[in-house]
């Protein structure tokens, strides 16, 4: 009983912060709504038994995607009157997209078929007294290793791809050495000179330094 | 030394954990504090805390109305007025220091050819108001009498030096 | 008949009187922690600390409270009033929340649940919420410097801390915590982990924001970053948000590495006074550090969690997963 009041709340949390994440009008407010989204969707994975899924939807998107998001956000200096300028001239044509979309969910719904063994499945959720994570990683280290890899892999060719697209090597910016302005001996910065009287002194040679490591 | 190897040590955080090997040291070494509203530091003979006006000891009031303080005061926190007393003899009445606008510079002190202006060892007499620190010549005469004793014992200390 | 403790109802009231049982000590050791900073600050300064309120000053705690809360509470004009009042309350709720999993002695935890750490990682990595969205609902430019800060760091420190735990997870076969801890029973995972507990205890420091990583609240530069424009209660609140943290992080840090409850020395039993006492010392650490060490460059923090701590807990972690499959010492396998 308490289960089913606790899916409904969580349930309706979320889908009233997903209608809030389209129509607030701060974009800030909006990614806060989105975040409380996936709190609450989280909640009903840890409902339905998937505790491993939960925390993990919690740490990679709550924890970290959405802080960029709101990083992102919050720089931004928005000028609401402009974005609403042309609601009215550009309305038909998003709700045309709106009404093509709709229909098509409502095709995709009509012809859903649960398969026969699923509502087995759907009432023990892990098999045999197995820990979800243990289920879990048994079936992405065995069955689908390859598969799994493979998206790794993509994700990585992705991050590279980001670090060459943004990295320029600034040669004229004034960064620090620490290692080599630790490593600078007396013997290479300083010399002591004797100045005879009414001579003045060369300046003696430059000691090479080292190379930067 | 080689660099390697210099930034592989530097691994070993050996300076950082120098630093607390420090302040572990620190920690158990005997506190510099004093208790401060039950133990005080020994001040000068020289300390010029609170203003106060001395009397004589048969109880008139030193204060001859020269006004040498009032026009030495750099910050020109004393104020003075001045007028024959009914036995004929020249005294303030009016003798005002302003608290707030005072430096503590001890000019008054050392202008004074009686010594009736000093500067006491007490350094106690913050107020809640700015108005309390308006000192009147009342409050003057109040703290000599309060602080007589010390007063004395300060100038007796100092004399060999003036 | 089901025994009244087995219904829902008796679930429910056991369930409010063991979290009353953790919450309240909690609170008064939060209370106390900032006592014991100010002392032991104050010893490695020459100083005495607080020792006028109460005998050696021990309800000076309380004291502080009751300051805090007579004062106003100031809201600024051109704040979001609503997120403005909930920041603190995210923070300090989140480090209270936290605590359902930590186990204080062998099965003592609230909620012994099968994935404690990822529960306790996630609710750590919401943190930061609360300083971000206090530094962006005061409308000051130094509450939304502090709030920057602060993302990209604790942003940045998780990546190696998430390595850090993932070894040992490797180490313990279990994501519960209360196995994790009674798979030290023979070795403290401090021990073949060295490198990677110094790199998590480090990390934890910029996790809570402490010195030398308080960047974020870093008051010679920003005065004092994303609570500047809060008072009273709602900056109570911060505060002590910021030290039931630290009591946090030093909970999981005893969990991960220090064997928890377990007895280092042999003939005692094993209690939850070990585990105090381990705390107490992290958290001796954590103050003694603020007392050393300056606070770091804004480039400096980031070099040393992408550049350093990153590398070494990543090759660590493929080391010890190599060595343990080699060698066939993983649990469970």
């Amino acid at each position: 009983m308490i289960a089913n009041l606790a899916f409904y709340l969580f349930s309706f949390i979320l889908l009233a912060s997903a209608v809030m994440v389209v129509t607030s009008r701060n974009p800030v407010h909006a990614v806060l709504f989105l975040i409380l989204g996936f709190v609450n969707a989280a909640v009903l994975f840890l409902l339905a038994g998937a505790e491993f899924l939960a925390f993990i939807l919690a740490i990679v998107y709550v924890g970290a995607v959405a802080v960029l998001f709101l990083f992102v956000v919050m720089m931004l200096d928005v000028d609401f009157s402009a974005l609403n300028e042309g609601f009215q001239r550009y309305a038909p044509v998003g709700a045309l997209v709106a009404l093509i979309m709709f229909a098509e969910l409502t095709f995709i719904a009509g012809t859903w078929v649960i398969a026969p063994a699923g509502g087995a499945d759907r009432l023990f959720p892990t098999p045999d007294n197995v820990t979800n994570t243990v289920a879990l990683g048994q079936l992405l280290y065995t069955s689908y290793l390859p598969l799994f890899q493979l998206s790794g892999v993509i994700l990585l060719v992705a991050m590279i791809g980001a670090i060459v697209l943004t990295h320029r090597d600034r040669k004229r910016s004034l960064h620090q050495n620490i290692t080599a302005q630790h490593a600078r001996t007396p013997a290479q910065t300083l010399a002591m000179v004797r100045a005879p009287l009414g001579e003045g002194v060369a300046l003696p040679e430059k000691q090479p330094e080292e190379e930067t490591l | 030394m080689n660099k390697v190897l210099r930034w592989t040590w530097s691994l070993v955080l050996w300076e950082i954990l120098c630093g607390l090997g420090i302040t572990l040291r620190y920690f158990f070494r005997p506190k510099a504090t004093i208790n401060y509203p039950f133990e005080k530091n020994p001040t000068s003979a020289r300390f010029r805390g609170e203003h106060a006006l001395r009397r004589y000891p048969n109880g008139e009031e030193r204060c001859i109305a020269c006004k040498l303080c009032e026009a030495v005061c750099p910050a020109q926190a004393i104020t003075i007025e001045a007028e024959p007393r009914e036995d004929g003899s020249r005294r303030t009445t009016r003798y005002d220091i302003d608290m707030v606008k005072c430096i503590y510079c001890g000019l008054c002190e050392e202008a004074c050819p009686v010594d009736a202006i000093v500067e006491g060892p007490n350094f106690e007499f913050a107020t809640e108001t700015r108005e309390e620190l308006l000192y009147d010549k009342q409050k003057l005469l109040a703290n000599g009498d309060r602080w007589e004793p010390e007063l004395a014992k300060r100038l007796e200390l100092d004399a060999p030096y003036r | 008949m089901t025994p009244f403790w087995a219904t829902d109802i008796g679930i429910l009231i056991l369930s409010i009187v063991k979290t009353l049982a953790l919450v309240v000590p909690l609170l008064i050791g939060v209370a106390y922690l900032t006592y014991f900073e100010r002392k032991v600050m104050g010893a490695i300064q020459l100083r005495k600390g607080p020792n006028v309120v109460g005998p050696f000053g021990l309800w000076q705690p309380f004291a502080d409270a009751l300051k805090m809360l007579m004062k106003e509470t100031i809201i600024p004009t051109g704040a979001d009033k609503l997120l403005f009042v909930l920041a603190p309350m995210i923070t300090f709720g989140l480090a209270i929340i936290a605590w359902a999993v930590i186990p204080v002695n062998n099965g003592w935890g609230i909620a012994n649940i099968n994935v404690g750490v990822l529960y306790l990682f996630a609710i750590s990595s919401l943190g930061v919420y609360g300083v971000i969205i206090a530094g962006w609902a005061s409308n000051s430019k130094y509450a939304f410097l502090g709030a920057l800060r602060s993302a990209a760091q604790m942003v940045s420190y998780e990546v190696s801390m998430g390595f850090v735990i993932v070894t040992v997870l490797i180490l313990a076969g279990s994501l519960n915590l209360n196995a994790i801890v009674l798979a030290q029973k023979h070795l403290w995972f401090a021990v073949p982990l060295f490198p990677l507990f110094v790199i998590f205890f480090i990390s934890s420091l910029a996790e809570t924001n402490r010195a030398p990583f308080d960047l974020a609240e870093g008051e010679s530069e920003i005065v004092a970053g994303f609570f500047v424009e809060y008072s009273a209660m709602s900056f109570a609140l911060f505060f002590l948000g910021e030290y039931a943290n630290m009591i946090l992080i030093s909970g999981m840090t005893t969990t991960l590495f220090l064997g928890g409850w377990l007895s280092p020395v042999p003939f005692l039993p094993s209690g939850v006074l070990w585990f105090l006492l381990k705390v107490l010392i992290c958290l001796f650490v954590f103050v003694w550090v603020r007392a050393t060490l300056p606070r770091l460059r804004y480039d400096q923090l980031m070099a040393l969690g992408w550049k350093v701590f990153l590398p070494i807990s990543l090759v660590y972690l493929v080391a010890v997963a190599g060595v343990m499959e080699y060698a066939g010492w993983l649990p469970n396998a």
